[in-house]
């Protein structure tokens, strides 16, 4: 509850213009791209500066009010829904890219900043910033840094945790801090920057970052092998990779969810095949020619009915560009899409693959896959609608079983959504108590309040842990 | 002010006619964000943006909030675009959500009584009459022609109207008079082999203000291989009654011009107005709960094609010599041409086929000008914002002629030309009327 003389301070600070507590706003606010969870906020804020931020917190601190920081809301763990009401704070204010720098390759940014604006910004400087979520047309640098977003060039050039080197943070006392900095190398103390990255708003609020570029990549193809057996796709991702070499992009992408993507991109997607490994290699015009002829090799050797490079560039991005809307597109299927994010050892694509199936049989579900088939994270995405209950129910267990068989063959529960509200039950059968413990103490360390973000990552109750029958 | 009863019947009826499987269609993702220019000049107002106004219609259809002065805010400041459409990747029909939540606002308002007269007036007394719709045009060349215009623009009286009216008062083109417009015929021959028959959607405003665009696009038409009729007995499209809360006006409109044009065999059926041609594309939806209308209203749309659509089809352009002096033209997409009617390659095909013009695509050429209807009168304030936007890309392509395919942009931009005092060095054009220029007739 935001009281009246608590409301004055924060008016104080951002004017009235940049704080809002009418019904429609909040309500706005109240949900993300997450299905089944919505909750109103008490209050909508915009900060306009570090200083504003730093204020808002001390009053929030002082009051136990809650603090949500909100990027685009594009997050799918319920990261940003304000389950404990409280203060959204937005950074539609803080979206400027203040400087990009090209002696020490470096970008510094507000945390609102649109993240193909500054890939765009960044590429017309001859430069590259590899992490491009599918959302990216819309996401913030600080959702993807507070999620660790991955994206299509993730195989080979890894997640936003390696490109953020800097970071400027408001901690839940008010307190700023810089972390890192624009050094290639600095061992002092604590990794704080990367203890931040990933912390899904519940450390502190990002306010600035500095990101690491690197120099483009000379040239880049795409190619398409298409496949009449689930198992011959995941395959060949497992061999691809075991003969060394290291695609830019090698996604996966199974027959429904090909069929709805089409149905939306309209670039001539084939829809009458079991699944497609969309690929990508990129570096000096000898060596792409080279991975790309064998990764073909390899593909037809696995079984695939055909491989073929995309011809123009244009062609290659509507490829990329179709992919990046498959969740979307899924959502024309049925009212609710619920996607999920198990992730496992490159090597056990196949079974994963296979397990999903199987649960989705046995629970009477229909679940579609696609994914980063290269780095082992696959996207099980549940069509269905929220209003039927008992089906709902049944996606539930489904989905346990998947987090379970995921866990089994070494994975993870998530690879780059967050844990938000929607996983929290079940980070316990991933890190076990002792290590759930480890993380509550930092949290307790940085928040003892508990006013940042709370009931994200931290579940009152753990699941009880189902065994996988298959 | 909106009344609690009001507001009561609102939200029943929100629950019982919202689409409720549309509305779970939007899955949040917040793609369409970056496309809606009320999110973008409001300074990223989710409020103001498609994902907010669903969600807001839903937050009504689920009984979770009221539908408050807030929540009519959010659904009046949108301009009915539908640029949010074709980026949607879950299909959403967002339009249609808007029209109906919209038609279920306005009918359950006491409306203010000047607001009822004028609402009344426009959409039961005006639009739905051609003859009015000229009287009320030769009013506007009555005062173009005999003075008053000059008196008024002397002596300052127009001042007292808020400034861009002001304007727009000074760019309304000059009308035909009451005669001209009564002289229209109902058939024309083709000129050359007759390649296909087709029946002409004449428009309301386009027929009495832009009578000169309607005869340049029926010369088009012949010189492209087209046998003509226009059937005498057609109506206003009913897109202004749609998109201002009026469904059933609309739907009368509908009805008759789904009789008017069954008169006549034809392959065609032509617009030149692109939100005409977008409100009578979606006429199936608007009859969907009447059957056999609905039918006449699938074969009716079926045969729907804007004008610069089928001039490509026929090669006009490649049978034609279009040629212009030496000029840089840009093109101003109609949202509704676009996003609706899906049409955006086949004028620009038009334009690149004219000898002498350097065509220059400006920035975001697909965002609304800020037209949209009434908007522009009744949300000024954001329309205006719009526009500005508008203006600077077009000032960067340094054109000297801005082409448009819709009455309603086709203003906005002359309006925006004026503000900016641009006038000297570009005008905006309907794109009938530089092709008609360009083939020399
Ligand atoms: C269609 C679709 C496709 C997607 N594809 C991908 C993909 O390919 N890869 C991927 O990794 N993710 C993907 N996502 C998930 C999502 O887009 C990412 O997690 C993204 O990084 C979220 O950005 P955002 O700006 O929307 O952040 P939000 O969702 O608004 O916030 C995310 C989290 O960050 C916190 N936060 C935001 N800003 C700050 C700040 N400045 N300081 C502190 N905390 C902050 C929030 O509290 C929340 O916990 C996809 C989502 C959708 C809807
Ligand atoms: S793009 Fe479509 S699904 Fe996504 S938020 Fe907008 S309307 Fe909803
Ligand atoms: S119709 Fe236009 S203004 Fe309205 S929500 Fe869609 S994009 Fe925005």
């Amino acid at each position: 509850m935001i009281t009246k003389p608590v409301k004055q301070l924060l008016l104080s600070i951002v004017g009235p213009e940049n704080y809002d507590d009418s019904k429609v706003e909040c309500l706005v606010y109240s949900y993300d791209a997450t299905p089944g969870y919505q909750a109103m906020p008490d209050a909508v804020i915009k900060p306009g500066c570090t200083a504003e931020v730093s204020d808002i917190v001390k009053v929030c601190s002082e009051y136990k009010i809650p603090i949500v920081p909100r990027g685009s809301g594009t997050n799918l763990s319920g990261g940003t829904c304000p389950m404990e009401g409280g203060l959204v704070l937005l950074f539609n204010r803080m979206n400027s890219l203040l400087e990009i720098d090209e002696e020490n390759l470096t970008a510094t940014v507000q945390p609102g900043l649109i993240t193909l604006d500054l890939i765009s910004a960044v590429e017309a400087k001859g430069l590259f910033y590899p992490p491009d979520p599918s959302s990216m047309k819309i996401s913030t640098i600080g959702g993807n840094i507070n999620e660790n977003s991955g994206g299509l060039r993730g195989l080979k050039y890894g997640v936003t945790r390696d490109y953020v080197i800097g970071l400027e943070v408001v901690l839940p006392n008010g307190d700023i801090i810089h972390t890192g900095g624009k050094l290639a190398k600095d061992v002092a103390g604590y990794d704080l920057t990367k203890l931040m990255v990933g912390s899904e708003g519940t450390l502190g609020i990002v306010t600035e970052a500095i990101l690491k570029l690197i120099p483009t990549p000379e040239t880049t193809k795409t190619m398409l092998a298409l496949y009449q057996d689930l198992d011959a796709a995941a395959q060949s991702v497992a061999k691809i990779i075991s003969n060394k070499i290291i695609p830019v992009t090698l996604e996966f992408l199974d027959r429904p969810t090909l069929v709805v993507v089409e149905d939306f991109a309209k670039i001539g997607l084939p829809t009458d095949v079991e699944a497609v490994l969309l690929i990508e290699q990129d570096g000096p015009l000898e060596v792409v020619e080279r991975d790309m002829k064998r990764m073909a090799d390899i593909c037809l050797e696995e079984k695939a009915v055909s491989v073929e490079i995309a011809e123009t560039e244009a062609d290659a991005a509507a490829l990329k560009t179709a992919r990046r809307t498959a969740l979307s597109a899924l959502a024309r299927l049925k009212p609710t899409t619920i996607l999920e994010d198990a992730t496992v050892p490159r090597s056990e694509i196949a079974k994963m693959v296979r397990a999903i199936n199987e649960i989705a049989s046995k629970h009477d579900v229909n679940i579609c896959t696609f994914g980063h088939a290269g780095d082992g994270n696959l996207h099980p995405t549940c069509i269905t609608d929220a209003r039927d209950h008992d089906e709902m129910e049944r996606v539930e267990l489904a989905f346990a079983d998947i987090f379970a068989a995921a866990i089994d063959l070494g994975g993870t529960i998530t690879g780059e959504h967050g844990v938000g509200a929607m996983k929290a039950p079940y980070l316990e059968w991933k890190l076990k108590k002792e290590g759930v413990a480890a993380m509550t103490a930092i949290k307790q360390a940085f928040d003892p309040n508990n006013i940042m973000n709370p009931g994200k990552i931290f579940a009152k109750e753990s699941r009880k842990r189902v065994v996988v029958s298959s | 002010m909106t009344t609690v009863k009001e507001r009561e019947a609102i939200a029943s009826e929100f629950a019982e006619k919202m689409n409720e499987d549309e509305l779970l269609n939007c899955m949040r993702c917040g793609f369409c964000l970056p496309h809606c220019p009320t999110y973008i000049e409001s300074g990223l107002k989710e409020s103001y943006s498609p994902r907010g106004r669903i969600a807001l219609m839903k937050a009504v259809t689920d009984g979770l909030i009221e539908p408050d002065e807030d929540v009519e805010r959010s659904l009046s400041l949108c301009l009915g675009c539908r640029a949010c459409e074709p980026v949607c990747p879950s299909g959403v029909k967002y339009g249609h959500l808007l029209e109906e939540a919209r038609d279920i606002i306005h009918q359950n308002k006491d409306h203010s009584f000047p607001v009822k007269t004028i609402r009344k007036a426009v959409f039961s007394g005006l639009f739905p009459h051609q003859e009015r719709m000229q009287n009320m045009t030769s009013l506007l060349g009555f005062y173009q022609r005999s003075g008053l215009q000059y008196i008024a623009r002397k002596t300052g009286v127009l001042s007292m109207l808020p400034d861009h009216l002001a304007t727009m008062e000074k760019v309304l083109p000059k009308v035909p008079t009451k005669s001209e417009m009564k002289k229209r015929p109902t058939d024309l021959p083709s000129i050359g082999p007759v390649l296909k028959k087709v029946a002409f959607f004449s428009g309301c405003l386009m027929d009495t203000m832009f009578l000169e665009t309607n005869k340049a696009t029926l010369k088009l038409l012949q010189l492209a291989g087209c046998e003509i009729v226009i059937p005498k007995s057609q109506a206003c499209c009913g897109a202004l009654h749609g998109h201002s809360g009026e469904k059933e006006g609309a739907k009368r409109l509908a009805k008759r011009n789904i009789e008017a044009f069954e008169a006549d065999e034809v392959d065609y059926i032509i617009t030149n107005a692109g939100g005409c041609g977008a409100f009578l594309i979606d006429y199936d939806h608007l009859l969907q709960d009447e059957p056999t209308w609905h039918e006449r209203a699938i074969a009716f749309t079926n045969k729907l094609k804007d004008i610069s659509e089928i001039l490509v089809d026929l090669r006009f352009h490649e049978k034609t010599r279009l040629k212009l002096p030496a000029q840089t033209v840009t093109f101003q997409d109609s949202c509704h041409l676009r996003n609706v009617m899906n049409t955006s390659i086949a004028p620009r095909i038009l334009l690149q086929a004219i000898e002498g013009i350097d065509f220059r695509e400006m920035k975001d050429a697909d965002r609304c000008c800020g037209s949209a209807g009434i908007y522009n009168i009744v949300e000024s304030e954001m329309s205006m914002k719009i526009l500005d936007t508008k203006m600077a890309h077009t000032k960067s392509t340094q054109a000297d002629i801005v082409v448009t395919a819709n009455p309603g942009c086709l203003l906005q931009m002359q309006l925006g030309i004026e503000r900016e005092k641009m006038g000297d060095c570009t005008k905006a054009v309907h794109i009938a009327d530089l092709l008609v220029e360009a083939a020399a007739l």
